[in-house]
């Protein structure tokens, strides 16, 4: 039962629900998120994400559940969730033909910050952004990394204590998606609480805790490390070879193969191969010789911990197959 | 090739076998688009020559058309379109004779698992369908070379494998591809890579020669606190560089012990506790973030 008067959860929901229609976009979600925890929501394209960030931002009405966010009402109290709140998608919405500087006059204006707060909230984004030597700048002149930032202080100025941020570093290099993470771990540190969507698995690692959502319903939830040993149901092994491209086409045909072969997956990561195979199954005597038969040597095969992609893709076929 | 004063690919050299998947890697900006245009026959060069299949792109670009395949990042799939009427429509863009295209189409479909969705609009595919769809377009006319220009930016894990699968699928058939990423993981997967940036080839071979040419040891250090921890290491002496690797730490140090001493000395006096600590091999991005020069975008 949610209290309101329990005041250490950021977010609490209890058996939303989203339909469109005949469609199920959100199926019975229940999760709660820590005070100034970072707190990633993962899952395929057309999992459910967006749509449930969109009813704990109060943009979407609920089919049915409960839910408060920053201790309001997801129903009835839309207002005063979209002043206590700041949202980020991937389509940054920063105006193109805008300064920098503009850019940020203008989301001050939409959050009605008081007049003589305005110029430090200002300088506060553009020093937060690296962007104090663009601030003339005009938006569409911008590298991908630049503009992420900028959109980032845009959706803060009004010192939000939830933070929402919907596939933030979408298409944006290694080195920037670094430098804006180091920005969330700053946020977090303060106190804010920092709700995220990603497709990198690298980035959720960083989050503190993890909920895995598939086809409208949490398939997972827990910190990166209990998803890695609780969530996993097979084991992973790790191939190294030289031969990547001859060992992938060899092994694909052992998986779900007629006669007995204890493969379920292999996939190329990196410059090497995971295998999944069920627990127990010792991989390590019958792999080598399938492949020297083939004339594939190979360098190194083990046992590994499973990565979160590795989870991740278990997790989702293994659910795509009960529905078989 | 120069656009006003920005020269967006400076003196670039490079050849691709035929049959090898060839990566381009760099940030936003450093050129990788305008090098897949330059390629396609979209875009002339300002100066400079080069050749794809033995066609020079300034003077032949025509008879190269019909030979290459051009994935854009933002691909031009008609929503309102069904798939198999999206496939038709660039069939027909590429003069496939009716007779070829039937056992061709069925043959892509099959191949991308987009077999069941052939009726379904292309705006009600989910990301990842939609790059496959897009895949299958530009496959359409046989290519013998692929361009494809970072084909899986902001597609889920279990999407990224599946187009992977298809690309290796591909190889397997003898097609040339030639990727740009963003994604270093998938970088690992080809051949030979050219790591860019501002518009120079700073890198160019194998991903294990790539990674051989590092300078210094990589340790990988687990522990609590790792914001903190690379913070203070930034600043330790005999530290090349210092970053969180998903629950790690990679540390770049000078070579030799004396470095690794002060590391482990250092974390233990400022109170972070070892919990494991070990030398690896380096990855493209620990090459990646120690060959791109400072934070300049």
């Amino acid at each position: 039962m949610i209290k309101k008067e329990v005041n250490h959860w950021a977010v609490q929901i209890e058996d939303l629900v989203k339909n469109f229609g005949a469609f199920t976009a959100v199926d019975r979600v229940s999760l709660q998120v820590k005070k100034g925890e970072i707190f990633g929501f993962l899952g395929p394209n057309g999992a459910g994400k967006s749509t449930t960030i969109r009813m704990l931002c109060g943009i979407l009405a609920p089919t049915s559940g409960r839910g408060l966010v920053g201790g309001f009402d997801i129903y009835r109290e839309t207002e005063k969730i979209k002043q206590n709140i700041g949202y980020m998608s991937q389509k940054f919405s920063l105006y193109e033909d805008l300064t920098v500087e503009e850019n940020i006059d203008f989301y001050s204006g939409i959050y009605c910050l008081p007049r003589e707060i305005r110029t430090d909230r200002k300088e506060w984004a553009l020093r937060m952004a690296g962007l104090q030597e663009r601030r003339t700048s005009l938006t569409n002149t911008l590298a991908g990394g630049w503009k992420q930032r900028l959109a980032l202080g845009c959706a803060i100025l009004h010192e939000p204590s939830i933070l929402f941020l919907d596939e933030p570093t979408s298409g944006v290099d290694p080195l920037s998606r670094r430098r804006f993470w180091t920005l969330i771990y700053e946020m977090a540190g303060r106190g804010i609480t920092i709700f995220v969507t990603t497709h990198y698995m690298d980035e959720a690692e960083y989050c503190d805790r993890l909920a895995l959502i598939y086809r409208g319903k949490i398939i997972a939830l827990g910190t990166p490390a209990e998803l890695k040993k609780e969530y996993m149901p097979e084991a992973v092994w790790e191939l190294e070879t030289e031969y990547l491209v001859e060992s992938l086409s060899l092994l694909k045909e052992q998986v779900g193969a007629i006669h007995e072969s204890p493969l379920r997956e292999v996939a190329v990561f990196g410059n090497t191969l995971h295998l999944v195979a069920p627990k127990g199954a010792d991989l390590g005597t019958s792999l080598p010789s399938l492949l020297a038969g083939k004339g594939i040597p190979i360098r190194r095969l083990e046992q590994i911990d499973p990565s979160l992609e590795d989870v991740f893709v278990s997790l989702v076929e293994e659910k795509d197959r009960e529905r078989l | 090739m120069s656009f006003g004063p920005v020269t967006a690919v400076d003196r670039l050299n490079l050849s691709v076998e035929k049959g090898e998947i060839f990566g381009l890697v760099g940030p936003d900006g450093s050129g990788k688009t305008t090098i897949m245009r330059l390629f396609s026959g979209i875009l002339r060069p300002t100066s400079g020559e080069a050749w794809v299949l033995g066609h020079a792109i300034t003077q032949e670009a025509e008879p190269l058309k019909d030979k290459i395949g051009y994935m854009a990042q933002r691909f031009a799939l008609y929503g309102d379109l069904t798939v198999m009427e999206n496939i038709h429509f660039y069939a027909d863009l590429y003069s496939v004779s009716k007779k070829e295209r039937i056992p061709r189409i069925e043959r892509l479909l099959a191949f991308s698992n987009l077999t069941p969705f052939q009726d379904r609009l292309a705006q009600n595919l989910s990301g990842g369908m939609k790059q496959k769809l897009g895949l299958t377009c530009a496959l359409v006319h046989t290519p013998e070379i692929l361009f494809l220009d970072e084909p899986t930016n902001g597609v889920d894990p279990v999407s990224r494998r599946d187009f992977w699968r298809i690309l290796y699928d591909l190889l397997r058939e003898g097609v040339t591809i030639f990727v740009s990423t963003a994604y270093l993981d998938e970088a690992e997967r080809c051949h030979r890579i050219g790591l860019m940036h501002q518009g120079r080839l700073l890198s160019l071979g194998s991903p294990r020669e790539v990674k051989s040419w590092m300078k210094g040891d990589l340790w990988e250090v687990r522990c609590e606190k790792r914001m903190k921890a690379v913070a203070m290491l930034k600043n330790l002496s005999g530290v090349k560089g210092a970053g969180i690797f998903g629950d790690k730490i990679h540390v770049l140090l000078e070579d030799g012990d004396r470095a690794k001493k002060e590391m482990e000395r250092t974390l233990k006096e400022s109170g972070f506790e070892i919990l494991s600590l070990r030398k690896i091999p380096p990855t493209l991005e620990d090459v990646f973030i120690a060959t791109i020069p400072g934070q300049k975008e």
